[in-house]
């Protein structure tokens, strides 16, 4: 491994609670879950962060249920449980959708949903689905519980509203209405890192979420106003062009990643 | 639990299970591709689960079951149809493939194979060899 472990320092909770009351009392500390983004970046040498705090063993963080009617996600539960659970497959098919895209079943079997949200990459694969689903991001301090608008939790380019004395504990979806879509468009099947990501919902009003073609995930308001409104897909294309601000960078072109949203756009709307 | 053994070890949390397995176990069948993630040649069970090895830290697998490639004794019915269904020629991802396989259980079919070993890079066999063992192994 580049870069030594010898100064670095983990801390093992053995409650929520405990972890809470360190993040407190002892930060700042870097939380560590399926580590699939964090021990790239530490073999990388890229992240020079010393301190950290063991969230693997917070069994309470890994449930999948239905809690006051919402879908209740675990930050710990990782694709692969994603994947195999009922209630998921019954209410949010586009979440299991995008967890089988999502690396092989090597980091399926390790990355959490609560790593995808906070490693915050505008590339992330569940992002979309949580965008378009209206998810809440259930947020969890010392000081007690704050619930965030997923669509209000990104402020910026791999900035999000959490505190650094804060654990993301769960997502919260609501029952959704509507035909389910994900498409992810990327080099290869398992591995890649995506292209262009889009996930949405055919419901009164639609619901149209993309990453990896602007600095966050974002919804595409406008294109769903336009459609909500009768427009035509062409009209609707156009508007979705509009509304992207994707770059060049190694993996693809600005032009190729918006000729790809607007085709996908045709898929979601005609059901294919 | 190390290939069935009671295993304590005393290690700093965050070692990579991969560098533990090798450095402090002398357990050497388990390669490093990459070291991020990417070629699956670290691959083990943990649980009965493929992880890739080099992005675990050692603190996770505490009360856990780790499976390497040495816990498979040489016997498995995938060593030896790797070996007489040419699956492996430098050898170097053999291991990694193994382990993945193990965890696509009895008869798979062709597409449970590729996606059971999407993870898993090869540079060498281009996979046809890879997959016709897997699908050979009795
Ligand atoms: C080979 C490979 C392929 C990949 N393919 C994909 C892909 O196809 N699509 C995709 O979206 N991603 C992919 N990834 C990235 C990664 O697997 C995911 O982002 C994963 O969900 C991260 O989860 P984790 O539990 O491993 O996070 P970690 O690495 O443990 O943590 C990531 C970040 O989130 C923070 N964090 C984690 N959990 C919490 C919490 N509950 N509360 C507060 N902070 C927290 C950590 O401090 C860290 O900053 C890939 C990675 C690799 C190595
Ligand atoms: S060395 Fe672990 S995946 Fe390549
Ligand atoms: S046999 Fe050489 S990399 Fe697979």
């Amino acid at each position: 491994m580049i870069g030594s472990i010898a100064n670095r320092t983990l801390l093992q909770p053995k409650s929520l609670a405990d972890a809470l009351k360190m993040l407190r009392d002892e930060g700042p500390l870097t939380p560590l879950a399926g580590c699939t983004d964090l021990y790239v970046a530490l073999n990388f040498g890229t992240l020079k962060d010393v301190r950290f705090l063991n969230l693997w063993g917070l069994e309470r963080l890994r449930p999948i249920g239905i809690r006051a009617g919402m879908l209740a996600i675990g930050a710990l539960a990782t694709y692969t449980d994603l994947i195999r659970s009922p209630v998921v497959r019954k209410r949010l098919p586009m979440l299991v959708a995008a967890a089988r895209e999502v690396g092989g079943v090597q980091i399926q079997n390790r990355g959490t949903i609560g790593g995808n949200v906070v490693n915050a990459s505008p590339a992330g694969d569940t992002l979309p689905v949580l965008a378009a689903a209206d998810a809440v991001v259930v947020l969890q301090s010392a000081g007690g519980v704050r619930r965030i608008p997923f669509n209000a939790f990104y402020t910026g380019y791999r900035q999000t509203v959490r505190r650094s004395d804060e654990i993301v504990v769960a997502l919260e979806i609501a029952p959704i209405r509507g035909r389910q879509y994900f498409r992810k468009v990327g080099t290869r099947a398992a591995q890649a890192i995506s292209k262009v990501v889009m996930a949405g919902v055919a419901g009164t009003p639609p619901r149209i979420a993309l990453g990896s073609v602007a600095p966050t995930v974002i919804r595409a308001a406008q294109t769903e106003a336009a459609i909500a409104g009768g427009a035509s897909l062409e009209a609707a294309q156009r508007i979705l062009a509009d509304e992207l601000s994707p770059i060049d960078d190694m993996r693809s072109t600005a032009e190729y990643r918006r000729r790809v949203a607007v085709n996908l756009l045709a898929q979601f709307v005609l059901g294919r | 639990m190390l290939n069935g053994r009671r295993t304590r070890l005393d290690v700093h949390p965050m070692k990579r299970l991969l560098d533990v397995l090798r450095e402090e176990c002398g357990l050497t069948g388990t390669k490093e591709g990459c070291g991020e993630g990417e070629c699956g040649a670290c691959t083990l069970l943990v649980d009965n689960r493929p992880v890739n090895s080099c992005l675990v830290p050692v603190a996770h697998v505490a009360g856990a079951r780790v499976m390497t490639i040495e816990g498979l004794r040489g016997r498995h019915p995938l060593q030896r149809a790797f070996v007489e269904h040419g699956g492996a020629q430098c050898g170097i991802c053999t291991p990694g493939m193994i382990m993945a396989a193990v965890a696509v259980g009895r008869k798979p079919a062709l597409d449970q194979i590729r996606t059971g070993l999407a993870g898993n890079l090869c540079r060498c066999t281009g996979y046809e060899a890879i997959y016709r063992s897997v699908m050979r192994a009795r």
